[in-house]
C-alpha cells in the first residue's frame, strides 16, 4: 500500500469530515445552545443546494448565485424558526422530534412540488474543474480542495465569534440562563432567531457545497443527517470544537475505513470472507466507533456546557 | 374517569365489530387495514412502556419488529411451522437482544442513549441487508404462516384479526399492570426525578434493564405478527425510519397514557391511508398536521379525552 | 373535539359503510398499477406513470370499446405498505388485474397476494430471479426481464471484446450482489477488484481514488438512482472518463441523464431498450411521450407501456372482460400485440425472449445528451432461471 495513496485517502477523509462539520456545527449550536433538536436541518442543507441552484441558473454567475443562495436560507431558516419552533424550546425533546420530523416531510414534498423529484443537474464552473498537485505524484480536485478550505476558514470564524465577541457572549450565557439574561435588557427571542438563522446557514452552505458533487433532490438531507448526529454525539453535544475534532475523526474513520479495511482483513482471514465481512463492517464503522467513545467518555470528546 | 371508560370501552367494541361491519359493507380491505394498525399500536405500547413511563428514548425499536420477523421467517425457511416455537422464539431472542442491547445502553443518557439505541439498529440493518442466505434486503416470502395445531388459522383474516385484537388488549392490560405496580413506580419515579429516587434508595438501572427487555420482548411478538401478515420479512423492518414512525405514534398518542400508543397508530396510519389515495403528495399535507398537533396537544391525542390524567 | 377518538372511529365506520361496491354499477375495466410516487424514487414512478397515462391515450381510453380506468398505488419503497396497497385494490376497489411495481422485495410480497386472489400480475419493471424460475405462476406476466438479463449482456460484451482488467463496483445489497453475480456468469477475463459500497453512500471518493491507484483497463458498476448520479459525477470530475472507460448497468438512463448532461458522455450501458430503438411502437411511444410531456421516457415507462397494451390485447381478445382469469392468461399468453422490442416472444417462465444492447451517452437529442445503440450484443436472449420454472404451456 503506497504512501501516496494512503496520504489521498486521507485529503479524502479530511473532505468529508468538513463537510460534515459544516451540518454539525449548526446542529450542534441550535441543540446546546437552545436545548432543540432539530431534525430538519437536513432540510435546511436541502435548501441550500436547492436555492443555490436556482439562483446560479438565474444570475448566470456562481458566486452571485452562492451568495444568493446562503442569504435565501437564512432567511428561510428564520421564518421557520418564527413560525414553527419558536413555542417548542419549552417542550420535551420529543415533541421537538416529532414536529420537526412534519417540517421534514413539509420541506421534502414543497421541493418535489417546485422542482420535481428527479435530481436537479447541476455543474462546476469551468475555473473550479481543474486539480492542483499537492504532492508530487498525486492529484486532487481543485473543488474539493476549496471545500477542506472553506470548512477550515468557517471553524475559524465560529469559534472566534462564539469565544471572542460580544454576540458569542450573549449566545453563550443565554444557553446557561435564560431568564436571567432576558432580564438583564437582552432580547432572548431576537437572539435566538439569529443564532437559528445562523445555523441554518451554516447547513445551507454545506448544501450548497455538496450540490456539485452529491445529488440534488428531495431527501438529500435525511442521508448526510444520521452521520451528523454520530459527529455530535462523539464531539460533544454544543462544543463547535467538538463538532469539528468529532467531524474529521469520524470523516477519516468512515472514509479509510472503505478504502483499507477489505485489503486489511484479507491479510488476516481468507479473502472471500474479507470480501463479505469488509464492506459490512465498513458500513458499521462510524458507529462502532460512536458506542466505543459514549462507553469511555459518555458526555462526547469535549464539553460544552457547564451545567 | 367514568366518561373516560366508556369511551375506551366503545372503542373496543367498535373495534370488535370491525369484521362483521366490514364483511357487511362488502369492504373485507378495512380488516386488513386494522390489522396492520394494530400491529402497530402493539409496537408503539410496548415502546410507550420505556419510552412514555420510563422516559429511556429508544430509537432502536425497529430492531424487535426484525428480530421477531426473522425469528419466523428462518424458522419457516428450514420448514418449521410450529407457530408455539416460533413465536416463543421470536420473544425470546427480542428479550435477548433487547438485554444485550440494553445492558451497554441504560447507562447512558438522554441524547447519547437515543444514539446508541439508533447505532445498534443500524448495524443490525446492515447486518440483516448482507446476509444473503436469507434474501439480504430482498427479503424472504413467508409462505406457511405460523400454525397452531389446528386452534387458530391465520391464514383466515377474521380469525387472526380477533387474534391481534386479543394480544393487543393482553399488551395493554399488561403495561398498564406493570406501570401501576411497585416496579412501574420506581421506573417512573427514575424519569421525573432520577437524583431523588436514587437518594430514596433505588438504582433505577436494573428497573430500567427490565422494563427495556419486556418493551422489547412485546415488540418482537409485534414483528412476529408483521411477518404473517405481511407473509414477508424484509431488513426495512429494522429501518430507523420504522423505528421513527413508531415513536411519532407514541409521541403523537400521548406519552406515557394507556390509549395514547393506540391512538397514535390509528391517527397515523389511517391518515397516511386517507390522504395517500387522495393525492400522491400527501406528505405536504401529513407534514404540517403533525406540527399543528404537537403545538396544540399539548398531552397527545389522549390528552383529549375526558379525564385525560396521568396514567389510566 | 373532546371526543376525538369515538369521532374518528364513527367516521371511518360510517365512511365504510357509504363506499358501498359501486363494481356492479357499470361495465368497467380497473387496473391496479403500483409503483414509487413518493421519496428520492419517485421519479422513476413518474416515468411509469406517464407513459400509463400515454398509453390510454393511444387506446382512447378503452379496452375492447369497454372504458378502462387505471388506479395509481404507491408502495413507498415498502413490501408491507405494496401488500396493503395490494390487497385495498383487489378488495376495495377491486381491480380486475395488476400491473407495475419497481422493486423486487415489493414484487416477491405482493404477487403471492394478486395470485392468491384469483387475479394476474403483469410485472413492468422487477423481475426477481426466483419469479423467473422456480417461483414462476401462471398469472404472472413480465413485461420487463429477468433482474440478471442486463449485467450479462454487459458481461458478454466485454468477454467478446477480450478486455482484461475490470474493476467492479457495486453497493453491497441483493441487487448489487444480483448485478455482479450476472456480470461474472458472462464475462470470465481478469476482475481485478470487487468492491461493494455502503447503501446509499453519496461520496465515493475514497472509492474512486483506490480504483485509479489499481489502474484497470476498465471499470464495471451498478448505481442505480440517486447513487449513480453522484458516483458518475464523481468519476467524470475525476477525470478518470478517458482512461478508464466506465461500462455500468442501471446506473445512467432517461432519469438521471437530465442530472448528469455532460458528466455522462462516453458512459457505456446495456439494456434491452433505447429511446432510439427502430420499431415503430417505440418511435411512436418516444415521440408521442416527449410531446406530451417534454422529457424524455426511460425503459421503465417503455416497460409499463408495453404492459398497458398487453392488458389491452389480452381484454380485446376475451370480448372486453377479465373475469375469466384462466381466458386472461391464455390471452396474454398469444401477446398478440405491437410490443416497443418490436417482434414479441414469451419464454417458458412467461418473460419476454429479447435481444440486448450496448448503449452509449452521446451529444445529440433534444436532452443535450442521449443514449444511442452502438450494437447488438444478445439476440433472443434468454434468462439463466427458466429451466427451474415447471410450467409447460
Amino acid at each position: 500500500m503506497n504512501l501516496i495513496l494512503v496520504f489521498e485517502q486521507m485529503l479524502n477523509g479530511v473532505q468529508f469530515g468538513v463537510m460534515l462539520f459544516l451540518m454539525a456545527a449548526g446542529l450542534t449550536l441550535v441543540f446546546g445552545i437552545m436545548n432543540l433538536v432539530n431534525l430538519a436541518h437536513g432540510s435546511l442543507y436541502m435548501v441550500g443546494a436547492y436555492l443555490t441552484v436556482a439562483a446560479v441558473q438565474w444570475t448566470g454567475s456562481y458566486p452571485l448565485g452562492v451568495l444568493l443562495g446562503l442569504l435565501g436560507t437564512l432567511v428561510v431558516g428564520m421564518l421557520v424558526e418564527v413560525i414553527a419552533l419558536r413555542t417548542l424550546y419549552e417542550r420535551d425533546h420529543l415533541d421537538q422530534v416529532l414536529a420537526t420530523f412534519g417540517l421534514i416531510l413539509f420541506f421534502n414534498e414543497l421541493i418535489a412540488i417546485i422542482w420535481g423529484r428527479a435530481a436537479l443537474y447541476t455543474s462546476l464552473p469551468t475555473y473550479l474543474q481543474g486539480f492542483i498537485e499537492i504532492i508530487p505524484g498525486s492529484i486532487y480536485p481543485v473543488y474539493r480542495a476549496l471545500v477542506i478550505g472553506v470548512g477550515l476558514v468557517v471553524g475559524a470564524v465560529l469559534w472566534y465569534v462564539v469565544a471572542r465577541t460580544r454576540l458569542g457572549m450573549l449566545i453563550r450565557a443565554g444557553a446557561s440562563n435564560r431568564t436571567m439574561v432576558a432580564a438583564l435588557g437582552v432580547n432572548i427571542r431576537l437572539l435566538y432567531t439569529v443564532v437559528f438563522g445562523f445555523g441554518a446557514a451554516l447547513a445551507g452552505l454545506a448544501g450548497l457545497m455538496a450540490g456539485p458533487i452529491y445529488a440534488v433532490q428531495p431527501g438529500m438531507g435525511e442521508l448526510i443527517l444520521i452521520q451528523v448526529f454520530v459527529v455530535i454525539v462523539i464531539g460533544g453535544i454544543g462544543s463547535i470544537r467538538g463538532a469539528l475534532v468529532g467531524a474529521l475523526i469520524v470523516g477519516m474513520v468512515d472514509t479509510l475505513g472503505r478504502a483499507f479495511l477489505r485489503p486489511l482483513l484479507a491479510h488476516f482471514i481468507s479473502p472471500p470472507a474479507a470480501e463479505a465481512a469488509g464492506p459490512a463492517l465498513a458500513s458499521m464503522l462510524i458507529y462502532l466507533l460512536m458506542a466505543l467513545v459514549l462507553a469511555v467518555r459518555p458526555e462526547g470528546l469535549f464539553q460544552a456546557k457547564s451545567g | 374517569m367514568r366518561a373516560r371508560t366508556l369511551i375506551l370501552a366503545t372503542c373496543v367494541l367498535l373495534l370488535a365489530a370491525v369484521p362483521a361491519l366490514a364483511t357487511l359493507a362488502g369492504q373485507p380491505f378495512y380488516i386488513d387495514l386494522l390489522r396492520r394498525v394494530m400491529i402497530f399500536a402493539i409496537a408503539a405500547a410496548s415502546l410507550n412502556l420505556i419510552l412514555g413511563y420510563g422516559g429511556l428514548v429508544s430509537f432502536g425499536h425497529a430492531a424487535y419488529l426484525g428480530v421477531g420477523g426473522y425469528a419466523v421467517g428462518i424458522f419457516a425457511f428450514y420448514g418449521v411451522h410450529n407457530g408455539w416455537l416460533q413465536w416463543a422464539v421470536a420473544i425470546g431472542a427480542s428479550a435477548l437482544v433487547a438485554l444485550a442491547i440494553g445492558a451497554i445502553s441504560v447507562r447512558t443518557r438522554g441524547i447519547h442513549f437515543i444514539m446508541i439505541t439508533l447505532a445498534f439498529t443500524q448495524m443490525l440493518y446492515f447486518l440483516g441487508i448482507s446476509v444473503e442466505e436469507y434474501g439480504g434486503d430482498d427479503g424472504m416470502r413467508l409462505k406457511v404462516k405460523s400454525q397452531f395445531s389446528g386452534l387458530i388459522d391465520l391464514d383466515d383474516p377474521t380469525a387472526f384479526y380477533y387474534l391481534i385484537l386479543v394480544l393487543l388488549l393482553g399488551t395493554l392490560y399488561l403495561v398498564h399492570r406493570l406501570v401501576n405496580s411497585r416496579f412501574g413506580m420506581v421506573l417512573r419515579a427514575a424519569k421525573s426525578n432520577e437524583a431523588r429516587s436514587r437518594a430514596i434508595g433505588f438504582s433505577p438501572y436494573p428497573y430500567q434493564l427490565v422494563a427495556f427487555v419486556i418493551s422489547g420482548a412485546i415488540c418482537g411478538l409485534a414483528g412476529a405478527l408483521l411477518a404473517n401478515h405481511t407473509a414477508y420479512i424484509t431488513p426495512g423492518f429494522m429501518e430507523w425510519t420504522r423505528s421513527g414512525e413508531i415513536m411519532f405514534m407514541v409521541i403523537l398518542g400521548g406519552m406515557g397514557t394507556a390509549p395514547g400508543p393506540v391512538l397514535g397508530a390509528f391517527a397515523l396510519l389511517i391518515v397516511e391511508d386517507l390522504l395517500a389515495g387522495w393525492t400522491q403528495h400527501w406528505q405536504i399535507i401529513l407534514g404540517p398536521l403533525l406540527v399543528l398537533s404537537v403545538l396544540f396537544f399539548r398531552r397527545g391525542l389522549a390528552g383529549l379525552l375526558p379525564g385525560g390524567r396521568k396514567g389510566g | 373535539m373532546r371526543t376525538l377518538v369515538r369521532m374518528l372511529a364513527a367516521v371511518f365506520a360510517a365512511a365504510s359503510l357509504a363506499i358501498a361496491p359501486l363494481a356492479a354499477a357499470q361495465q368497467k375495466i380497473k387496473i391496479g398499477f403500483i409503483t414509487t410516487l413518493t421519496g428520492p424514487a419517485g421519479i422513476i414512478g413518474k416515468h411509469m406513470k406517464d407513459s400509463v397515462e400515454l398509453a390510454l391515450d393511444h387506446l382512447g381510453n378503452k379496452m375492447g370499446g369497454v372504458p378502462v380506468e387505471v388506479i395509481f398505488g404507491d408502495d413507498q419503497f415498502k413490501p408491507d405498505v405494496g401488500v396493503q396497497v395490494a390487497e385495498e385494490m383487489l378488495k376495495k376497489q377491486q381491480v380486475d388485474i395488476m400491473s407495475g411495481i419497481i422493486w423486487s422485495n415489493v414484487m416477491m410480497a405482493v404477487v403471492p397476494v394478486v395470485t392468491g386472489a384469483g387475479k394476474v400480475m403483469v410485472g413492468t419493471n422487477a423481475g426477481a430471479s426466483p419469479l423467473a424460475g422456480k417461483a414462476c405462476h401462471p398469472q404472472f406476466f413480465s413485461t420487463s426481464w429477468n433482474n440478471d438479463q442486463t449485467p450479462e449482456a454487459m458481461g458478454k460484451f466485454l468477454q467478446d471484446q477480450g478486455v482484461n482488467d475490470i474493476y467492479v463496483m457495486a453497493p453491497n445489497y441483493q441487487a448489487g450482489k444480483d448485478m455482479v453475480a450476472g456480470f461474472k456468469r458472462y464475462y470470465k477475463g481478469r476482475i481485478v477488484e470487487e468492491v461493494f459500497t455502503t447503501m446509499g453512500q453519496q461520496d465515493y471518493q475514497a472509492e474512486i481514488t483506490q480504483l485509479r491507484a489499481k489502474s484497470p483497463k476498465a471499470a464495471f458498476v451498478f448505481y442505480p438512482g440517486g447513487m449513480g448520479v453522484q458516483f458518475v459525477r464523481q468519476y467524470f470530475q475525476a477525470g478518470l472518463r478517458e482512461r478508464i472507460p466506465l461500462y455500468s448497468v442501471f446506473t445512467v438512463d432517461e432519469t438521471t441523464l437530465p442530472a448528469l448532461k455532460e458528466a455522462a458522455l462516453g458512459q457505456y450501458e446495456a439494456k434491452f431498450w433505447s429511446p432510439d430503438m427502430n420499431v415503430p411502437a417505440s418511435k411512436r411511444f418516444v415521440a408521442d411521450f416527449r410531446k406530451k410531456y417534454g422529457y424524455t421516457p426511460a425503459f421503465y415507462g417503455a416497460q409499463s407501456y408495453d404492459g398497458m397494451m398487453l392488458i389491452d390485447s389480452a381484454v380485446r381478445m376475451n370480448k372486453g372482460s377479465l373475469a375469466d382469469t384462466k381466458a386472461v392468461v391464455a390471452a396474454m399468453r398469444k401477446a398478440n400485440y405491437d410490443s416497443i422490442r418490436g417482434p414479441f416472444k414469451w419464454n417458458v417462465n412467461q418473460f419476454p425472449i429479447q435481444d440486448f444492447f450496448l448503449l452509449r451517452a452521446e451529444k445529440g437529442g433534444p436532452d443535450g445528451v442521449q443514449m444511442k445503440i452502438q450494437k447488438k450484443v444478445f439476440n433472443d436472449h434468454k434468462d439463466s432461471y427458466y429451466q427451474d420454472c415447471k410450467m409447460a404451456w
